[in-house]
């Protein structure tokens, strides 16, 4: 693949795997920075795995820059022949699509839009070839999607989704960026779904919201007891359409403490996944299912 | 026994050295912007040089003290003023419980660093006191500083010598032009040589969208791009990379226009492609420009770079010398 690497100031290194995205470039970088983390490599403060390329923070008064650069492309050979396999998770993340809550905030910022007269998620469905929006619903909630980074903001998670590159869904950001997003909101921008963990700017179409927090800082959502994040990259996500009722429902059990998010643990092979993308996203759903 | 906040300023937060280690979850490590500042203010009133303090941009607060205390601040030139009557910044005044401190106009300067002896004492979140407001982590309830807040103060400070100063030489501020050093790298390959030139020869201004987030500059020639095919992943604008890291410190041009300098509360990564990164000694000096400073920014090397901080190291060292 040969990874470029370059100096991000004296303190960071920034390596980028590939330019485009694919599942390939994430392993590579996320089994590069597993094998940073495991040499365990002295004046190393930061180690940030993104979709296609990763960073490292090192402190230049413990170890020399170039010993750094050096440090690292040794590790990219292990890297390289580590088997692409991750024991991970498959987590069901439930969507309220097209609420009233994102609708609100996408009519308020109309005039950064793409397609003023369209909804976020109508126009989304429309440059994506898809006669109406129950139809792009069902393909961006039918396949399950791999958290390939997490960042910008505080556990904010990027998704990219598990299909074949001609059926993967593309949606320009925002013209401009909106001032406001309500936090949990399900949106979209390139080739990335994402879940705004906290209220705030964004740039992705906005297609629904999650009753689910995946970031906590008071600590006081049940599941976010052990850490205030939720997501770490590698998390596999299955999206699950739910109505007003089913979301209302689930707003009060995050409330009472009683939400328990499905999640299962499971093995994921690259090259299975390549050899049959429908089968192995077929077992994973099996997994997430099971009992 | 607790400080008062009778007025906040314009925005005045609790910052310590910041909570590295969790970049890779868009936590930034956050702290003190002008961590020289900071650091210099607590040793003046006898505190860890890493104890939380406050920062204030712009407009000082005004803080009724309930026990006795040695005060401090640096930084931006914010004159302080206690029960009305001057006192000098750089250098440590007592302050008796009942009095109030607040401030003058700012004459310099951006933000100021007030440190209490004690330390405040509010409750660490991961490692750190200081405000994240955008994760609403640390500070107060993860806000700034509001009128009607009470900052709960430390103990374990050492006695210190009251008008403890630090030497004129040893207060450095922003020249002007500020200058602002940078290592290439990154995305540089991306915009055009002309472009790389004109980015250097160019003096830029310090827009008002600068906060601890990052500095927003504008007035310099749009940044042409190396034509490419967009890769996949990327997006359209030519300025868009697949979303990855963004260094502390690096600049961002969205759509060739606008340089943005990520400071310590940065986003942890974006889609938007980088010229380079301000080399690390220069970072403390960007949270000293005010809106509309002239900025000029002046490539260099990773010799010059590393040559830079380590002269940094040698003023904090100065700074530590003069104070014991």
């Amino acid at each position: 693949m040969g990874s470029r690497y370059t100096f991000g100031g004296d303190e960071h290194i920034f390596v980028e795997v590939d330019e485009a995205m694919s599942l390939e470039a994430f392993f590579v970088s996320l089994s590069m920075t597993n094998a940073v983390r495991e040499a365990n490599i002295k004046g190393v403060t930061e180690i940030c795995p993104a979709n296609a390329s990763f960073q490292i923070k090192f402190d230049p008064d413990v170890i020399h820059p170039n010993d750094m650069m050096a440090e690292l492309k040794r590790l990219e050979e292990t890297a390289e022949s580590a088997e692409p396999v991750l024991d991970t998770r498959i987590i069901e993340i439930p969507v309220y699509y097209q609420d009233p809550w994102t609708h609100e905030t996408l009519m308020r910022f109309r005039e950064r839009h793409q397609d003023p007269n369209a909804t976020d998620i109508e126009y989304a469905a429309r440059i994506n070839g898809y006669d109406s929006v129950e139809k792009f619903i069902e393909a961006h909630s039918g396949a399950p999607w791999f958290v390939s980074m997490v960042g910008f903001v505080s556990g904010l998670p990027f998704l990219y989704q598990m299909v074949d590159r001609p059926r993967q869904i593309e949606v320009p950001k925002y013209l401009r960026p909106r001032t406001d997003t309500p936090r949990l909101t399900v949106g979209y921008g390139g080739c990335f779904s994402c879940i705004y963990s906290v209220r705030g700017a964004g740039g992705y179409q906005m297609f629904g919201i999650t009753p689910m927090p995946i970031y906590d800082p008071e600590q006081k959502v049940s599941y976010l007891q052990d850490f205030m994040v939720f997501f770490k990259p590698g998390d596999i996500v299955k999206w699950k359409p739910i109505n007003r009722e089913e979301y209302d429902a689930a707003v009060a059990e995050v409330q009472a403490g009683t939400f328990a998010p499905r999640i299962k643990n499971v093995r994921f092979s690259l090259d299975e996944y390549n050899a049959d993308i429908d089968g192995t996203n077929a077992k994973l759903m099996e997994a997430l299912h099971a009992d | 026994m607790p400080i008062n906040v009778i007025s906040a300023g314009i925005a005045t937060t609790i910052q310590d050295m910041g909570r590295p280690g969790y970049y890779h979850l868009g936590i930034p490590m956050g702290g003190a912007m002008d961590r020289l500042a900071l650091r210099t203010a607590n040793l003046l009133v006898g505190n860890d040089e890493g104890a939380a303090g406050l920062e204030s941009v712009f407009v000082g607060p005004e803080l009724e003290f309930t026990e006795d205390a040695m005060v401090a601040v640096c930084g931006a030139e914010l004159p302080p003023k206690l029960d009305g009557e001057p006192r000098e910044t750089w250098t440590a005044f007592p302050v008796k419980a009942g009095q109030v401190l607040s401030f003058d106009f700012l004459k310099s300067g951006a933000r100021a660093y007030i440190a209490i002896s004690g330390g405040i004492n509010t409750e660490p979140k991961l490692g750190s006191r200081s405000t994240y407001a955008i994760g609403a982590l640390g500070g107060i309830d993860g806000r700034a500083v509001q009128p009607g807040d009470t900052l709960p103060l430390g103990k374990g400070s050492k006695s210190v010598k009251e008008g403890l100063t630090v030497p004129q030489t040893l207060r450095r501020g922003p020249g002007n032009p500020a200058e602002l050093r940078v290592l290439p790298g990154l995305y540089w390959h991306r915009i055009t040589e002309q472009a790389q030139k004109d980015f250097f020869d160019d003096t830029w201004k310090v827009a008002n969208e600068a906060d601890r987030m990052g500095y927003r500059f504008q007035g310099g020639r749009k940044l042409e791009f190396v034509e490419r095919e967009q890769p996949f992943g990327a997006g359209a604008d030519p300025s868009n990379i697949t979303d990855a890291c963004y260094p502390y410190g690096s600049v961002q041009v969205p759509s060739g226009t606008e340089p943005i300098v990520l400071h310590r509360d940065a986003v942890s990564g974006g889609g938007y492609f980088m010229i380079g990164t301000v080399i690390s000694a220069d970072m403390d000096l960007i949270g000293q420009l005010q809106p509309h400073t002239p900025t000029r920014f002046v490539k260099v090397d990773m010799d010059t770079a590393l040559a830079a901080r380590h002269d940094r190291a040698k003023t904090m060292d100065a700074i530590r010398e003069a104070l014991s």
